[in-house]
């Protein structure tokens, strides 16, 4: 690190290239918009299901092909199950009275959506929060159930690129299922 | 397809900044520089901050560029919607700004504390945990949706 400033500057440049293309995508895709999100919610509008799931094959795809190489670093969180799964659940109830979540409500924000605002006010307090008591709870409810780098392959005991196929087929057939189902 | 594009920009995440795409820290690091603005001896007392110095950092810069993109993409589609309530909204429980904000900063404070307990948001773990097979982002996930459901058919459908 001879230069210092200028390996964060291209770092926070990148992060701007991505960002910037990452909000586009989200406002091209309708998911900055409140009615799309709650419909996913009320199981009415899929769009943004459809979106995530294929982002996820693709970005799978990708990842694993690439980490296969060599070429990337995976970044896999510690499996905890009680913090994950209450946290999630936590996470939804919050989610389904703001409808914004934290990428797609800075999308609404940039699309004009206002109430967003209010959105970034609770998500500050919410944190904050959890950073007062992340002492406790890190001794605690983040300890049950904790296994690191446990991922599918692992869980199944299984190939890792037999389970990036199988998921991508699953995957695949979700997408399909949906539009069939669903076609509105 | 937008889904697609998604996948592609976190191969390119992954590749060049060594980083999965995630928002939820964002929010975090913002409060953690309000809070150390505030009372800098307590916030760096805490652990969360103590492990994740508030600063400015890629985070920030990512989160904060979404609103630019999303911006030029409303922009450049005629879609700028420059509304305080969402129609939706406002069919269902009225015009009052007040409830809306009630809501929406109740509703935000509980996907902060959430999303920071799980360790990620519906991007950090909902796609970019999910791509790597990661039981934690699948699990949270679904906790998620299961979350968002039960109480989204709560406020709209009782």
């Amino acid at each position: 690190m001879s230069q210092p400033s200028k390996s964060l500057l291209k770092k926070l440049t990148l992060a701007a290239l991505f960002g910037f293309a990452f909000g586009f995508l989200l406002q091209k895709g309708g998911v900055a918009k409140y009615n799309v999100l709650i419909g996913v919610l009320l199981l009415e509008d899929f769009t943004v299901a459809k979106i995530m799931v294929s982002a996820i094959v693709v970005g799978m795809l990708g990842v694993a092909l690439m980490h296969a190489k060599g070429m990337v670093k995976l970044h896999l969180q510690p499996t905890r199950f009680a913090a994950q799964s209450l946290g999630g659940l936590v996470f939804g109830i919050g989610f389904a009275l703001l409808a914004y979540c934290p990428g797609t409500g800075a999308a609404a924000l940039g699309q004009g959506n206002w109430d967003a605002l209010f959105g970034f006010i609770g998500l500050m307090i919410g944190s904050f929060v959890f950073a007062e008591f992340s002492a406790p709870l890190g001794q605690t409810l983040q300890k049950w159930g904790e296994i690191k780098s446990y991922t599918l392959p692992v869980m199944f005991r299984a190939p890792r690129s037999l389970v990036v196929v199988g998921s991508a087929i699953v995957l695949i057939g979700l997408l399909f299922g949906l539009e069939y189902f669903f076609a509105r | 397809m937008v889904g697609a594009g998604i996948g592609i920009l976190s191969w390119l995440t992954f590749y060049f900044s060594d980083k999965p795409i995630g928002a939820s820290s964002f929010y975090a690091s913002v409060a953690g520089l309000v809070g150390k603005a505030i009372a800098p001896r307590h916030t760096a007392s805490l652990k969360y901050y103590h492990e994740n110095p508030p600063k400015l950092d890629w985070s920030i810069v990512f989160v904060l560029a979404i609103i630019i993109g999303a911006f030029v993409a409303a922009y450049t589609g005629g879609e700028i919607t420059d509304e305080w309530l969402p129609s939706m909204w406002v069919a269902r429980f009225g015009d009052s700004i007040w409830l809306r904000a009630l809501a929406a900063i109740a509703g935000g404070a509980l996907m902060g504390f959430g999303a920071r307990l799980a360790g990620g948001c519906t991007s950090g773990h909902g796609i970019s945990g999910t791509l790597q097979l990661n039981v934690a982002s699948w699990l949270a996930v679904i906790c998620m949706f299961v979350g968002g459901i039960g109480t989204a058919m709560l406020l709209y459908r009782f």
